[in-house]
C-alpha cells in the first residue's frame, strides 16, 4: 500500500469510493464558491430584491453596471485604486528598505527594532482606531490634518510588519559573497542595494505584493475614519449606502460588490504560488 | 518563534576602522527610517494617545477633563459593555473552533497530489481572499428572512422551515458566526495541508504493516504531528475573533436590540457617534489587554502540554 496522505483516499478506486469523493468534493466547491457564483450571476441579472438572488441568470443585463454610474460606484472604485496603488508602492518600498537593514546590517539596537516590528503586528489597527482618528486629524509636531485626504488612507498602511519580516527572512538568504565582490569593485551602498539585493529578491516581492494588495484593498475601518464625505469613500465602505434603489433594487449593490471582490480574486489567482508561500510563512511566524 | 528572527551575523566587522563602522550604523538607520517613522506616527503615537485619552473625559470645545480610571470603571460596570465582551468571546470561540474542526476535516479529505484536488483546493480557498465588506453584503442578502430568501430555500430542501437568521435576537450572533466560519475554514484548511505535508510517510507505512486502523493512524501519528500548527491557528483566530468589526458592522450593526453587539462595534459607536472618545479609548485598551492575556494563556497551555 502506498501512503500519499493520512487517509489514503486517493488510492481507493471502487465505485462507492469514487461516488463518495465526487459528492464530498462537489459539496465543498459548491459551499465555498456558491455565494461568489451567486453574486456573479445576480449582478448580471435584473435583481429587484433579495428573493431574486440567484445562481441561474434569467435575463442577462448590464443595467446594474449602468445604474452604478449614477450612484458614483466608479468614483469609489477609482478612490480604491488610488489608495491601493500608492499604498502598495509605498508599502513595498518601505519594506524593502527596512529589510535591507535588518537582514544585511549589524548595528546596535537591532533587537529592539525587531521587537518594535513584532509589537506592531500584535497591535491590530482596530484597537487603535479611535486614537488614530485623533492623530490623523492633527499630526503631532506637523499640525497637518489628514482627514478627508488620500494621504490619510495611504500613509497608515505604508509600513506593515508582515511585509518587512517576510522580506527580511528572504534577504538573509542572499549570499554575502555577491555583496562583498561588488563592494570591492567600489560599488556604493545604494548601488549594491538596487542592482544586487533587490533583483535577487524578486520572488519575495511577489509575496509581499500580493499580500499587501489584498490587505490594503480590504481596509475598512481606516477609510471609514478618514473619509467622512462620500466623494472620498473607497468601494468597500460605500457598499452600505447602495443597499436599496428604487429602479434596480439591490442590483447596484451586487454590481458594486462584484467590482469590490474581483481585484483581490484576480490578484490571488494570478499570484497563487506566491500567495501560498506567504501564507505558510506568515502563519508559522505568527 | 522569535529565535528565527534573531539577528544573524553578516560581514565580519574585524578589520574595519571605527569611522567605517559608524557609517554602517548610520546607513542601517537611514534605510530603516521610513518604516520607523510611519510606525511611530500611525501605531505608537496612537497607542499612547489612546492610553492618555482613556484617563480623560474628552470634550471638543470645553477641553479635556481628567477623570482618572473612571472610564475603565464605566466599562466594567456598564451592562452594554459586559454583553459586548460576552458576544465577542462567544463569536471568537465559536468561529475559531468551527473553522479549526472543519478546516482539519477538509484538509484530511483533500490531501494528496492529484490534479483535481488542486482545483478543489483553489476553489475552496476563494472565500479567504475576498473583500470582507462585499461578501458580508452577499451573505446579508442570502440571509433574507422571507420564505424565498436564498438560505431559507436551501434549508427548505432539508425540510427545515424558514429561519429569521439575522433578524432575530436568538440567531443573529449564530448567523454572523456561520459566515465567519465559511470565510475562516479554508484558511485553516490550507495551513493544515501545509502541516500534513511534513508528516513522515514511513510512519504511516510502519503503522499499516503493524495492522493499525485508519482511525488509530490518525489519532497517533497525524494529529500529534499537527499539534504546533493547531496552536498557532488557534491563537491567530482567537485574536482575530476578539477584534471582529466589519462582519458585524455590515451584517447587523449590533442588532437586533444589541443581541450581536461586539466590543469593536460598541467602541466605534461610542467614539464616532456618541463622541465619548475617552470611554472608547479605554475600551480599545481593554481589548488590547484581553488580546495580550489570551496570547499569554495559550502560550502557557501550550508549554504545559509540551512537557
Amino acid at each position: 500500500m502506498k501512503f500519499d496522505s493520512a487517509l489514503g483516499l486517493e488510492s481507493r478506486r471502487g465505485p462507492v469510493a469514487v461516488i463518495g469523493k465526487v459528492l464530498i468534493y462537489g459539496l465543498m466547491v459548491a459551499v465555498f464558491t456558491g455565494p461568489l457564483i451567486g453574486l456573479l450571476m445576480s449582478a448580471f441579472s435584473k435583481t429587484l430584491d433579495p428573493t431574486s438572488f440567484t445562481f441561474w441568470p434569467d435575463d442577462f443585463t448590464l443595467e446594474n453596471f449602468i445604474q452604478a454610474e449614477d450612484k458614483n460606484v466608479y468614483l469609489y472604485l477609482f478612490n480604491s485604486f488610488v489608495v491601493v496603488g500608492f499604498g502598495l508602492l509605498l508599502q513595498m518600498l518601505v519594506s524593502v528598505f527596512a529589510a535591507y537593514s535588518l537582514a544585511r546590517k549589524k548595528f546596535r539596537g537591532m533587537t529592539f527594532v525587531m521587537l518594535l516590528m513584532l509589537t506592531t503586528m500584535m497591535l491590530p489597527e482596530e484597537i487603535i482606531a479611535i486614537p488614530l482618528s485623533l492623530v490623523l486629524a492633527d499630526l503631532p509636531g506637523l499640525h497637518l490634518n489628514l482627514i478627508g485626504t488620500y494621504a490619510g488612507m495611504i500613509l497608515p498602511v505604508g509600513a506593515w510588519g508582515f511585509s518587512i519580516l517576510v522580506m527580511t527572512e528572504f534577504m538573509k538568504e542572499v549570499p554575502v559573497e555577491l555583496e562583498e565582490a561588488a563592494r570591492i569593485d567600489g560599488a556604493g551602498e545604494l548601488r549594491i542595494f538596487a542592482t544586487i539585493i533587490v533583483p535577487l529578491c524578486r520572488p519575495a516581492l511577489g509575496v509581499i505584493g500580493v499580500f499587501g494588495f489584498t490587505m490594503i484593498w480590504d481596509q475598512y475601518l481606516l477609510p471609514l475614519i478618514v473619509a467622512p464625505a462620500s466623494d472620498m469613500w473607497t468601494l468597500p465602505i460605500a457598499l452600505r449606502s447602495l443597499r436599496s434603489d428604487e429602479e434596480v433594487g439591490i442590483g447596484v449593490l451586487l454590481a458594486a460588490s462584484l467590482l469590490a471582490l474581483l481585484p483581490s480574486i484576480i490578484a490571488f489567482l494570478a499570484f497563487q504560488r506566491q500567495f501560498m508561500r506567504g501564507l505558510t510563512s506568515g502563519a508559522v511566524k505568527g | 518563534m522569535t529565535s528565527s528572527l534573531a539577528p544573524e551575523p553578516t560581514a565580519p566587522p574585524g578589520r574595519r576602522t571605527p569611522s567605517v563602522r559608524w557609517r554602517g550604523t548610520l546607513i542601517a538607520w537611514l534605510f530603516l527610517a521610513p518604516a520607523l517613522l510611519l510606525f511611530l506616527y500611525f501605531k505608537f503615537i496612537p497607542m499612547f494617545v489612546g492610553l492618555w485619552k482613556s484617563l480623560f473625559k474628552v470634550q471638543t470645545f470645553l477641553g479635556d477633563e481628567w477623570v482618572g480610571l473612571q472610564n475603565y470603571q464605566t466599562i466594567i460596570t456598564d451592562e452594554d459593555f459586559a454583553a459586548a465582551i460576552w458576544h465577542s468571546v462567544v463569536l471568537a470561540l465559536g468561529t475559531t473552533v468551527g473553522s479549526l474542526v472543519l478546516g482539519l476535516g477538509f484538509a484530511l479529505l483533500i490531501e494528496g497530489p492529484a490534479r483535481y484536488l488542486w482545483f478543489v483546493r483553489t476553489a475552496a480557498f476563494l472565500p479567504v481572499v475576498t473583500t470582507m465588506a462585499a461578501v458580508a453584503e452577499v451573505w446579508r442578502i442570502m440571509y433574507y428572512p422571507g420564505d424565498n430568501g436564498l438560505l431559507n430555500t436551501v434549508v427548505g430542501w432539508a425540510g427545515i422551515g424558514p429561519q429569521p437568521w439575522l433578524g432575530s435576537e436568538d440567531s443573529s450572533l449564530g448567523s454572523i458566526m456561520l459566515m465567519s466560519i465559511w470565510r475562516g475554514t479554508p484558511y485553516d484548511m490550507m495551513i493544515f495541508l501545509a502541516g500534513l505535508v511534513g508528516v513522515d510517510r514511513t510512519l504511516y507505512e510502519a503503522a499499516a504493516v503493524d495492522g493499525a486502523s485508519t482511525w488509530r493512524r490518525l489519532r497517533h501519528i497525524t494529529l500529534p504531528a499537527l499539534r504546533p500548527v493547531f496552536w498557532i491557528l488557534f491563537t491567530l483566530a482567537a485574536i482575530r475573533g476578539l477584534r471582529v468589526f466589519v462582519e458585524v458592522y455590515v451584517l447587523t450593526n449590533g442588532g437586533p436590540n444589541g443581541s450581536s453587539e461586539v466590543l469593536m462595534t460598541l467602541i466605534y459607536k461610542l467614539g464616532f457617534q456618541k463622541n465619548e472618545l475617552g470611554v472608547a479609548s479605554a475600551g480599545g485598551i481593554v481589548l488590547f489587554l484581553a488580546t495580550l492575556a489570551l496570547t499569554v494563556i495559550v502560550q502557557m497551555l501550550r508549554r504545559r502540554q509540551a512537557t
